[in-house]
């Protein structure tokens, strides 16, 4: 690989693991997350 | 509608899970590398990420701020969406656009899903120890049954019939526990399996060196170079009629010394360097750009639309369209990226890969089966991957089928066990018949072609420009900023309103010139029809106008059960004085 190859990669790489990243901090940062409103062990509405 | 009672995401984390599930697919691991190799590596890559800017990113969001304001109005299918918050009926009818699309693409994406099972299955139990690349192609064209009609049927490992019927249960019971219980639980757990499978066979694949001394070429900083370098050496050959024709790249010293002395021994062959100008001027490469960004962001898909719809006035979008999305180009550029190409190359070299092929299925289930045969552990490895696409595949799946049973809930008012028993029937019915016309995979190749291509582009770009026209880019933005953890960026609302429509339309046009009319962008080349549109009108084969029937059956049993218009007049305004 040239040194042209190295810098596509890296960039490329680099910018979807920092966008991801970042996407998950922010997600799990953000104080307000969804309410849960029921669990997995109950049947959802339109099924009772 | 408004009285039945609705069902909801459980967390945030969960639609986020569940619609880049929806999205990470066999494109990621085998479609995407494919494209970048084919079209110019490093050059790709510029186009990719101009079309995740200016095409997939600005139709993601439209699609989820839509799809919640529908919900909110009491309404989970795409027609009745489009026509609830623009109180315009007559768009019903683009809706059915967004209900066909997965629709359909389930009836073969089963099937496939069902070869990755049956792959994974024959890495446990079975001999997948390949010499030579007929033998890795003679099984899997036994498998599907490429040979003949029918011949996929055979219920024994060596045959798709029993892995299909495998995957076909387990979708429906998935579905059929519900948004929250059923897809939602699986994504939960299915997608970080996914990501920990794939990374453990990225560092297996980056650690291979040079697999076999006897050829020092063939190394995996070679198959990084054939896949990222974004200017390329190319040996070209003299045809025929004396225009000079692509033979193969050269990505290391060793083939470079050879090529050159080839070269001096014969005038008709010549080494030139194609530049990432060059490249890039191609209109294919950004043709193949912005159709990967399509498949892989599932944009213009019809599931978006409806996963967003359950959720809530004050939930995020914003962020959780940008998190699903980049989840996705994760698994795709920074996972698929380094996998596939790479490590065929490292076995095969540039020119073995090129003698397989690259298309999604070639290097998946030809290429690949080899590379795991060489390799050391290759059983386990081959097992993993294959396991990787299958779950990749279901959680994919899962979404095509939502689309479908909010669409049947809502116009034939019926509760979610009963659509899912209609919606099965219709997709078995289907997919029976993908799996029966097998032969050159004609029956899969023709509804994935007019779909994708067509259906697609089509529903993308009615959605944006009825999100930036109809609705209104102001309107739009506020919807999409309702609850929101983070604000688009101002420049998305001109991008939104000219930019993305434009292209869309470009890119339909260039389509329809190239892959129905037949032209080439390449000025030398003759005017010549694509099998797809001679299968229908030149030399018109049955299999073929089946698919399209079965399409067009579709849309036609989803047109006739629409609600009726009267479902989404606006209420007019009460009269003053009136009694309330």
């Amino acid at each position: 690989m040239n040194l042209s190859g190295w810098l596509v990669m890296l960039f490329s790489i680099g910018s979807v693991v920092s966008l991801f990243i970042w996407c998950i901090y922010k997600v799990l940062t953000i104080p307000k997350e969804t309410e849960h409103v029921h669990g997995f062990e109950q049947e959802p509405p339109d099924m009772q | 509608m408004a009285d039945r009672i609705k069902e909801s995401w459980n967390s945030r984390i969960g639609v986020i899970l569940a619609v880049s599930g929806s999205a990470v697919g066999l494109g990621n691991f085998l479609r995407f590398p494919g494209q970048v190799a084919e079209y110019g590596g490093g050059a790709f890559m510029l186009a990719y990420f101009v079309a995740f800017l200016l095409i997939g990113l600005p139709i993601c969001w439209a699609e989820w701020a839509m799809g919640r304001e529908g919900g909110l109005k009491g309404f989970n299918s795409a027609p009745s969406i489009l026509a609830a918050i623009t109180q315009r009926p007559g768009l019903r009818f683009v809706g059915i656009i967004a209900v066909v699309i997965p629709v359909v693409i389930y009836m073969y994406y089963v099937v496939i899903e069902a070869w990755c099972l049956a792959y994974a299955t024959n890495y446990l139990f079975g001999d997948m120890r390949f010499n030579q690349t007929s033998e890795a192609t003679e099984f899997f064209n036994n498998l599907i049954g490429a040979s003949k009609d029918g011949s996929a049927l055979g219920f024994d490992i060596k045959h798709v019939g029993v892995f299909f019927v495998a995957v076909f249960i387990l979708n429906f019971v998935l579905i059929w526990r519900g948004i929250s219980r059923g897809i939602e639980l699986f994504c939960k757990y299915a997608m970080p399996t996914l990501l920990v499978v794939a990374l453990i066979i990225l560092v297996r694949v980056l650690t291979l060196g040079t697999p076999d001394t006897a050829h020092p070429d063939r190394t995996i900083g070679n198959g990084l170079g054939y896949m990222w370098n974004p200017s390329k050496q190319v040996l070209e050959v003299k045809d025929a009629n004396g225009e000079w024709q692509q033979e193969r790249e050269i990505v290391d010293a060793k083939n470079m010394q050879d090529a050159v002395a080839l070269v001096a021994d014969d005038e008709g062959k010549r080494l030139r360097q194609l530049t990432a100008f060059e490249q890039l001027s191609n209109p294919n490469l950004w043709l193949a750009a912005a159709g990967q960004i399509f498949f892989s962001l599932s944009v213009g898909f019809g599931v978006i639309i409806t996963y967003s719809s359950y959720m809530k006035k004050k939930d995020d979008i914003v962020l959780s369209g940008l998190a699903a999305a980049s989840a996705n180009e994760f698994c795709e550029v920074a996972v698929g990226g380094l996998i596939s190409i790479p490590a065929a190359v490292a076995f095969f070299g540039v020119s073995g890969l090129a003698g397989i092929g690259l298309s999604t299925f070639d290097i998946g289930f030809k290429a690949l089966p080899m590379v795991f045969s060489q390799m050391p552990a290759g059983m386990l490895f081959g097992f993993l991957f294959f396991f990787l696409l299958f779950l990749a595949a279901v959680t994919s799946s899962l979404s095509m089928l939502q689309p479908g049973i909010a669409f049947l809930e809502e116009s034939l008012n019926i509760n979610r066990r009963q659509s899912v028993a209609i919606l099965g029937f219709v997709v078995a019915m289907g997919s029976a018949y993908v799996l029966y016309f097998s032969a050159d995979l004609k029956a899969l190749d023709t509804l994935d072609f007019w779909v994708t291509n067509l259906l697609m582009v089509v529903l993308a770009t009615a959605q944006v420009i009825i999100f930036a026209w109809v609705i209104g880019i102001e309107k739009g933005f506020e919807m999409a900023h309702a609850g929101a953890a983070i604000r688009i960026p101002k420049i998305f609302k001109f991008t939104m309103k000219y930019i993305t429509p434009l292209l869309l339309i470009a890119i339909l046009g260039c389509w329809f010139y190239s892959s129905v009319l037949g032209y080439s962008f390449d000025p030398g080349k003759p005017r010549e029809y694509s099998s797809y549109v001679s299968d229908l009108f030149i030399k018109p084969n049955t299999i073929a106008w089946m698919a399209v029937g079965l399409i067009a059956l579709t849309g036609l049993f989803i047109g006739l059960n629409l609600l009726p218009a009267t479902h989404f007049k606006p209420t007019p305004p009460a009269k003053k004085g009136a009694k309330q």
